[in-house]
């Protein structure tokens, strides 16, 4: 077999078998932490008898271990049980949300990549002077910001000062694609701030690190403009540490996404984990936890595999 | 070497931050929860940064909730940098199996977004300051831990370490008295990073209304009392916010010159 499959098989597998130890502490850790669902649903004043009874109905009695492999064999068939609060079943309701939180995400992503790129190689062109100092100041500043307050100091900025947008994202099953995005525009503004200051600085690291090879300097004494040896020559050795950059940074997206859709109230993915923890709706919290932690450790292994990919080195192997 | 005058900007901001925190009881005009004034009124004589959603004096909750903020950041940052760094020159120094189970426990804690780790464990445990500082302190020791790690194991293989070793000294002499001086600037400007994060950290969980609970009132919650006034044009949300974003520029400003410092002499030393 080639070596590079069989590096990015390695890859993969290894990546699955964290996503498995994942949702043991996920599950399991949620058991081994003093009270349990019972306790979480009736609350404090509970009688004993009561709490057995509850917990005989929720086969909380079984011991941990086969309510995981339940409840694991429950996940990779689609079935993630029933929501505490109100009894619907929870995959029904994380597929109605998946939709919006992957089109907001999704957006952001869209817009965030290639502006990413764009200003990492302005930086890179007029590094220490006043554009790379302006880049990296402002991107200083929002890295130091959390998403919420981003998102407030956006919704000032763009509905009272500038009032430009609605406050409030809403998106319907109706809507054409054209409203939709127009409704999303702000946590889109807000997710891209957020994303884009580590991108684009990791961005610019990136390049500027090729920038220092013997290469680089052949190409600038013989006379190349600064953009073409940027594009020519940098960009082409470049594009490995930026694609692995841009997908690790895509990951920051995935706990940006929770506080955003709570800043718009945007119903969506996040907004529900975040009302079921206030509701220690156990379950809930299990399932949608799982699901984000899984496309992080995702987005973290395509990180490796297109580093992988993108790296002629290994790409032919001596 | 000159301070630079950013770095001296965010001292004096930091330091007024943590005074004001300190002396909160002297200073503060109104108590953290009386109701003296209308609804989202505008700053005036009488409210220097106007009220808050009931009526309450922003600058007296914003100096209370420093207060709160500032604390809980503060012990849970040094409770990680205490587990941390410990276990990170335990591990460099002992190598071997605590070397490898310590590790690999890292690296799964980090491969999971440490805000769903928080919401996962909040849903069980009961919300209280204890709870809070503790996961977060364990959550932000896992970044101190490879950060230590990393830097014993440079210094675990000096001359004067093995000199130490070779006269029969305990492990935690090795540590305490070889190691953590040497390893001791790096470490300190990943203290300021790790309390900003803790701040933000605290801060988004209270804005979701997870982390300090009424009626105790830290920035985060603020933020969230206030949030429904701003689509009104009443800007009490944006208080809390922009104390939020002081503080993290002002520390991250302080980091940076300690970290550029530190890597300055080092090279200066040749290496």
């Amino acid at each position: 077999m080639h070596p590079l499959i069989r590096l990015l098989i390695q890859r993969v597998v290894l990546g699955l078998a964290l996503l498995l130890v994942v949702s043991v502490v996920i599950f399991l850790g949620t058991e081994a932490l003093p009270g349990d669902v019972a306790s979480a649903i009736l609350g404090q004043s509970a009688t004993p008898e009561a709490l057995a009874n509850l917990r005989e109905t929720l086969g909380l009695n079984e011991p941990a271990i086969a309510r995981y492999f339940n409840w694991l064999g429950g996940v990779l068939t689609g079935d993630l049980g029933v929501a505490l609060t109100n009894g619907q079943p929870i995959a029904q309701a994380i597929g109605q949300r998946m939709g919006n939180t992957l089109f907001l995400a999704g957006c952001a992503a869209a817009i965030s990549v290639p502006l990413a790129i764009v200003l990492g190689l302005i930086a890179v062109r007029y590094v220490g002077r006043w554009p790379d100092k302006l880049i990296s100041g402002v991107t200083l500043a929002t890295i130091s910001l959390p998403e919420f307050v981003a998102g407030y100091f956006v919704i000032f900025l763009l509905t009272q000062v500038f009032p430009l947008f609605q406050p409030v994202a809403m998106v319907f099953p109706g809507m054409t694609f054209w409203a939709k995005l127009n409704a999303v525009a702000l946590p889109v503004i807000v997710l891209v701030l957020v994303v884009l200051a580590h991108m684009m600085r990791m961005t610019r690291a990136a390049i500027l690190n090729v920038m220092q090879s013997a290469y680089i300097e052949t190409a600038e004494l013989k006379g190349l403009s600064p953009m073409a040896v940027i594009w020519r020559h940098a960009l082409p050795n470049a594009i490995a540490p930026i694609l692995s950059v841009v997908v690790i940074n895509l990951a920051y997206l995935v706990v940006g996404v929770v506080v955003v859709e709570v800043v718009f109230s945007y119903n969506a993915l996040g907004q529900y984990l975040i009302d079921h923890v206030a509701k220690r709706d156990l379950p809930v919290v299990q399932a949608v936890g799982l699901i984000f932690a899984a496309v992080y450790i995702g987005l973290n292994i395509l990180a490796d595999v297109l580093s992988i990919i993108a790296n002629p080195r290994l790409r032919h192997p001596k | 070497m000159k301070m630079p005058l950013s770095a001296l900007l965010g001292l004096i901001f930091t330091g007024t931050f943590f005074l004001a925190a300190i002396f909160a009881d002297f200073i503060a005009p109104y108590p953290l929860d009386a109701a003296l004034g209308k609804v989202w009124e505008p700053p005036s004589a009488t409210f220097w940064l106007g009220t808050d959603t009931i009526g309450r004096d922003i600058l007296s909750r914003l100096i209370y909730g420093g207060q709160i903020t500032i604390f809980v950041a503060l012990v849970s940052s040094l409770l990680a940098f205490g587990m941390g760094s410990v276990l990170g020159f335990m591990a460099a120094t002992q190598g071997g199996w605590i070397d490898q189970s310590l590790s690999r426990l890292v690296d799964l804690i980090m491969a999971i977004p440490s805000l769903i780790i928080a919401l996962v464990v909040l849903s069980v445990l009961p919300i209280s300051l204890t709870v809070l500082i503790v996961l977060m302190g364990i959550l932000d020791a896992t970044r101190v831990f490879r950060l230590s790690r990393a830097v014993a194991m440079d210094i675990a293989v000096m001359d004067y370490v093995e000199a130490a070793r070779l006269r029969g000294e305990r492990q935690g002499w090795i540590i305490f008295r070889e190691i953590l001086p040497n390893a001791l600037s790096p470490l300190v400007a990943e203290l300021g990073l790790r309390f900003i994060f803790a701040v933000l950290f605290i801060s988004t969980l209270s804005f979701l209304g997870l982390g300090i609970q009424p009626p105790l009132a830290d920035w985060g919650g603020m933020v969230k009392e206030n949030k429904d006034g701003l689509i009104y044009g009443k800007s009490a949300a944006l208080m809390p916010a922009l104390a939020i974003a002081a503080l993290a520029i002002s520390v991250n400003l302080v980091a940076d010159w300690v970290l550029s410092r530190t890597t300055s002499l080092k090279g200066g030393r040749g290496g």
